[in-house]
C-alpha cells in the first residue's frame, strides 16, 4: 500500500482498526484532547467513558479476561497515567494482555515537571511487559503494533504507550501495511514444544503411581481446556485448579478436586501432599498455593508446562519442563499416554478424603441465618452457573471460588495475584462488554470492595448492561478480620465497616433497582427479582457478620497446619483438621508474614 | 543448567539496544528481584545499535538461572552470556593516587613495575598510577599501595571477553 498522511492522533486509532480493536475505556484530559477529537469523528470505535482510570483499566482486564481479546484502556497524563498503574499492575500479575495509552506533556517541556507531567514510563517500568515513551511521530504506527504483539504474545501482560500531546497532533506519513509487519529480534515468545521433553514427561507419567493434575491461568490462556479434559479423562488423573484455573476443568467432573492452596479444598491440598507426580499446567507455584515451598508436594516428581521459561524452577524445580504453549505440548503429549494405567488405589484413598472432610457450608434450614456460601449457592443454581463471575477481593472471593462449581474457562474472573479491592464491577462491566447483553454478568462483592470503584455503577445504567451485583454484606472488612481473629486475637483494628452507605439508595441514586435481602427465606426471590429485571441490578445481601473462610492453610505453612473446619469450641479449640492434628490457631507471630491481601 | 555451584560470584554479558533507559530497566530488574549486583559496566560495541553490559553478580546457580531468564524477558535485551565453563578474560583498571614523599618514590615504582602498572601523573607529593587487571590483581595492588597512604581512588567495573576465536 502507498503511504499516507495524518496526525499522530489518527494514525493511533488506525493501528487500532488494524489490531481489530472494537472498544477502548478511557478518560479525557488535556494531553489527550487530540486523540479524542479523533476519537469523536471515528466510526469503528466505541469509546466507554468510565468514571476514574483505574476503573476503565479494570474494565480493559475484564473485557480480556471474558474474551482473551487485548483490552484497552487510555488515560491522560499525570494523574490519569498514574490512576490507571492500579488497573495495570494487577494485569502484569494475572498475565492478562492490555494496551495503556496515556498522555503526556508536551515533548519540549518533559522533564521540567510541567503541569500534570508523571514519568509514567519510568512508574510502569517494572509492572509492564514493555513501555514505549514515543517522542517522534514517525515512530508511533510502529510502536502501536509493537504494543498489541507484545502483550498478546508468550505470556500476555499489558504494555504501556505513552504519547506527548504533541505528537498527537504531528504529521506522519507512512505505510500502514508495513508498519504493521512487524518483527522485534529481541522478543522471542514462540518457544517451540521440545518433543524430548514431552517424550520424558510420558515416562514419568507412566510410572505414577499417585498423580494430580495442577491446571492454572495458563491453559485458560491456551484455549487448553479440551486437552486438559481429554488428558485427565484418558489417563484417569485428578485434577485441581488454582484460582485462575477455575472453570478449565468442569467442577462436576468426578475427577475434580476443586481448587487447591491456601482456601483450597483439603482433598485437594490432601491430595498434592501425598501425590507422587504433580503435573503442572500454565500455573506458577504462587506462594497462596504452595504455602511452605520446602514442604509442597515434598515427595513427588514435577513436570512443568509453561510458556514463560523464567517460571520453571522459578519456586519449585521441575523433574521435566516444557517450555511453550501448553496447548501445543498437550497435543503432543495425548498419544503418548496409556489409558490403562491403574491408579485405582490412589482413586479410593482421594475419594475417602472427600467423604471425610467436603467443603461445608450452613444453608440456614437450622438456625435461619444467612450465609455468604449459601447465596453463592443459590446464584449458582438459579442461574444454572450459565453466567459470568467476577468477584472482588476477601472472604466473599473464596467462597465464590470455593462454592459457585465453575463449569467453563473464562467463566470465573478475580483479581488473584495483585488481590485488588475494587475490581469486581468495573471487570464486570468490562466483561458484559465482551460477552454482550444475552449473556449475564454477576459481580460477587463484599461491602468494603465495592466501595473502592462503586463510582462505574453509572456506566452499567447507561449502557443497561446486564451486571447482577450481589454486596455480601458482612459489615467488615471480613478477610482482614479473620486474621484478626484467628491470628492477632481477635483485635479488630480497622476492619469495622458497620458505618456504611445504604446499598439500596445508592442503587436508586445511581439509576437501577436495588434489592436487600437479610434472610434465608427471601434469597431465592431476590435472586429471581433480578434475574427477571433488565439491566443491571444491586443486591445487599445481609450476611452473618462474624464467619470464616476454611479450609485454611495459614500463610507460609503446610498441609499439615491445614484448619479443615471451623473449630467447634472457640475457647478450647479441640483439633480441627483430621490429618496430622495440630493446633495452629496460633502461630507465633513472626510466621505471619504477609498481611491479608 | 549449571551444575551445583554454591553461591559466589558469576559475570554476565548482556547485548542490549543502544536505547535511552535501557539501564534503568535492566538496573530495575535486578533492584526488584533481589539479585545483587556487585558490578555494572556499561559500554559502547562495534555496532551502533547495541551496547554491552558486563554484570558481576553474587548469587548460586538457581539465582543465576533466574537472573539470565528474567534478563531475556526484557524487550531491549538480545543475548544473555553467562561465561560458565567458559575460559575467559576478565579485565578491571584502576586509578590511584598515592602519597608519595620523594625518598618513597622509588620503592613505589618497583611496585608498580611488579604490578605492571603505569605512572600516568606525578606531582610533588602525589602520583596517579593505573592498573590493568582481574579483580584479584587490583585488591592486591591496593593493599600494596595502602602503607604509603591512598589519596583516591577510582576503580571500573570488571569488563569480560571470551578466549579463543568465538564471540558472545
Ligand atoms: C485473598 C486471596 C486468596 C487466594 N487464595 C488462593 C488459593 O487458595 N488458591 C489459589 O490457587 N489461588 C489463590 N489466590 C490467587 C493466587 O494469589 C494466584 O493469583 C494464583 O494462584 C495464580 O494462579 P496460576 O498459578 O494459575 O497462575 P496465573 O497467574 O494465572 O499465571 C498463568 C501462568 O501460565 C503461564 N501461561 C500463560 N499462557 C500460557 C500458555 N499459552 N501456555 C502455557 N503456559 C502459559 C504463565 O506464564 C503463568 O506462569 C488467592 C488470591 C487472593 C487475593
Ligand atoms: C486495594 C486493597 N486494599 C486493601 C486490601 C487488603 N484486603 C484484602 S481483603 C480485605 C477486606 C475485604 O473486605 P470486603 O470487600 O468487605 O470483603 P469480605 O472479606 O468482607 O468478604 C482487605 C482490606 C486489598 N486486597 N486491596
Ligand atoms: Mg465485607
Amino acid at each position: 500500500m502507498a503511504k499516507i498522511k495524518s496526525t499522530g492522533a489518527k494514525a493511533l486509532l488506525e493501528s487500532l482498526r488494524r489490531e481489530g480493536v472494537e472498544i477502548i475505556f478511557g478518560y479525557p484530559g488535556g494531553a489527550v484532547i487530540p486523540l479524542y477529537d479523533e476519537i469523536y469523528h471515528c466510526d469503528f470505535l466505541q469509546h466507554v467513558l468510565v468514571r476514574h482510570e483505574q476503573g476503565g483499566g479494570h474494565m480493559a482486564e475484564g473485557y480480556s479476561h471474558a474474551t482473551g481479546k487485548v483490552g484497552v484502556c487510555i488515560g491522560t497524563s499525570g494523574p490519569g497515567a498514574t490512576n490507571l498503574v492500579t488497573a495495570i499492575c494487577d494485569a502484569m500479575m494475572d498475565s492478562i494482555p492490555m494496551v495503556a495509552i496515556t498522555g503526556q506533556v508536551r515533548t519540549e517541556v518533559i522533564g521540567k515537571d510541567a503541569f500534570q507531567e508523571a514519568d509514567i514510563t519510568g512508574i510502569t517500568m517494572p509492572i509492564t511487559k514493555h513501555n514505549w515513551l514515543v517522542k517522534n511521530v514517525n515512530d508511533l504506527p510502529r510502536v502501536m503494533h509493537e504494543a498489541f504483539h507484545i502483550a498478546r504474545s508468550g505470556r500476555p501482560g499489558p504494555v504501556l504507550v505513552d504519547v506527548p500531546v504533541d505528537v498527537f497532533r504531528a504529521i506522519v506519513e507512512y505505510d500502514p501495511d508495513e508498519v504493521q509487519n512487524i518483527e522485534i529480534s529481541s522478543f522471542k515468545s514462540d518457544f517451540k514444544v521440545h518433543k524430548v521433553q514431552v517424550k520424558r514427561a510420558a515416562e514419568l507419567i507412566a510410572q505414577a503411581k499417585k498423580p494430580v493434575l495442577y491446571v492454572g491461568g495458563g491453559a485458560k490462556a491456551a484455549g487448553a481446556e479440551h486437552l486438559v479434559q481429554a488428558l485427565a479423562h484418558k489417563t484417569g488423573f485428578p485434577v485441581t485448579t488454582t484460582l485462575h484455573g477455575l472453570g478449565t476443568f468442569p467442577e462436576n467432573d468426578p475427577l475434580s478436586l476443586g481448587m487447591l492452596g491456601m482456601h483450597g479444598t483439603a482433598y485437594a491440598n490432601l491430595a498434592v501432599e501425598h501425590c507422587d507426580l504433580l503435573i503442572a499446567i500454565g500455573a506458577r507455584f504462587d506462594d497462596r498455593v504452595t504455602g511452605k515451598v520446602s514442604a509442597f508436594a515434598q515427595n513427588a516428581k514435577v513436570i512443568h508446562f509453561d510458556i514463560d521459561p523464567g517460571e520453571i524452577n522459578k519456586v519449585r524445580r521441575a523433574d521435566v519442563s516444557i517450555v511453550g504453549n501448553c496447548a501445543e505440548a498437550l497435543e503432543a503429549l495425548l498419544p503418548l499416554v496409556d489409558e490403562t494405567q491403574d491408579i485405582s488405589e490412589w482413586r479410593a484413598e482421594l475419594d475417602a478424603w472427600r467423604v471425610d472432610m467436603p467443603l461445608e457450608f450452613n444453608d440456614g434450614a437450622q438456625d435461619g441465618t444467612l450465609h455468604a456460601e449459601w447465596v453463592i449457592r443459590e446464584i449458582a443454581r438459579l442461574t444454572d452457573r450459565n453466567v459470568v463471575v467476577t468477584t472482588d477481593v476477601g472472604q466473599h472471593q473464596m467462597w465464590a471460588a470455593q462454592h459457585f462449581g465453575m463449569r467453563s474457562p473464562r467463566q470465573f474472573i478475580t483479581s488473584g495475584g495483585l488481590g485488588t479491592m475494587g475490581f469486581g464491577l468495573p471487570a464486570a462491566i468490562g466483561a458484559s462488554f465482551g460477552v454482550g447483553p444475552d449473556k449475564d454478568v454477576w459481580c460477587i462483592s463484599g461491602d468494603g470492595s465495592f466501595q473502592m470503584c462503586i463510582q462505574e455503577l453509572i456506566v452499567a445504567t447507561i449502557y443497561k448492561l446486564p451486571v447482577k451485583i450481589a454486596i455480601l454484606n458482612n459489615t467488615f472488612l471480613g478477610m482482614v478480620r479473620q486474621w484478626q481473629e484467628m491470628f492477632w486475637q481477635k483485635h479488630y483494628s480497622s476492619v469495622d465497616m458497620e458505618r456504611a452507605p445504604d446499598f439500596v439508595l445508592v442503587a436508586e441514586a445511581y439509576g437501577m433497582l436495588g434489592l436487600r435481602c437479610d434472610n434465608v427465606a427471601d434469597v431465592e426471590a431476590t435472586i429471581r427479582k433480578a434475574m427477571e429485571t433488565e439491566g443491571p441490578v444491586l443486591m445487599d445481601f445481609r450476611v452473618v457478620k462474624e464467619t470464616n473462610v476454611y479450609p485454611m492453610i495459614p500463610s507460609g505453612q503446610t498441609v499439615g497446619d491445614m484448619i479443615v473446619r471451623k473449630p467447634r469450641q472457640i475457647e478450647e479449640p479441640e483439633s480441627t483438621c483430621h490429618y496430622e492434628p495440630r493446633d495452629t490457631r496460633m502461630p507465633v507471630v513472626d510466621e505471619v508474614v504477609d498481611v491479608a491481601r | 543448567m549449571a551444575t551445583a555451584i554454591a553461591a559466589q560470584t558469576h559475570t554476565i554479558t548482556v547485548l542490549v539496544d543502544n536505547r535511552p533507559g535501557v539501564l534503568a530497566r535492566v538496573s530495575g530488574l535486578f533492584a526488584r528481584r533481589g539479585y545483587n549486583i556487585e558490578s555494572l559496566t556499561v559500554s559502547i560495541t562495534d555496532n551502533p545499535n547495541m551496547s554491552r553490559m558486563t554484570i558481576v553478580v553474587a548469587g548460586d546457580a538457581d539465582t543465576l538461572e533466574q537472573i539470565t531468564k528474567q534478563l531475556h524477558k526484557l524487550i531491549d535485551v538480545h543475548k544473555v552470556f553467562d561465561y560458565l565453563d567458559t575460559p575467559m578474560l576478565e579485565r578491571e583498571l584502576v586509578l590511584l593516587k598515592v602519597q608519595s614523599e620523594p625518598e618513597r618514590r622509588a620503592e613505589i615504582l618497583q611496585l608498580v613495575e611488579i604490578f605492571r602498572g603505569k605512572v600516568v601523573d606525578i606531582a610533588e607529593r602525589a602520583m596517579v598510577i593505573e592498573v590493568t587487571g582481574g579483580g584479584d590483581k587490583i585488591d592486591s595492588f591496593e593493599k600494596q599501595m595502602e602503607p604509603f597512604g591512598i589519596r583516591e581512588l577510582v576503580r571500573t567495573g570488571r569488563i569480560a571477553m571470551m578466549r579463543g576465536s568465538r564471540t558472545v
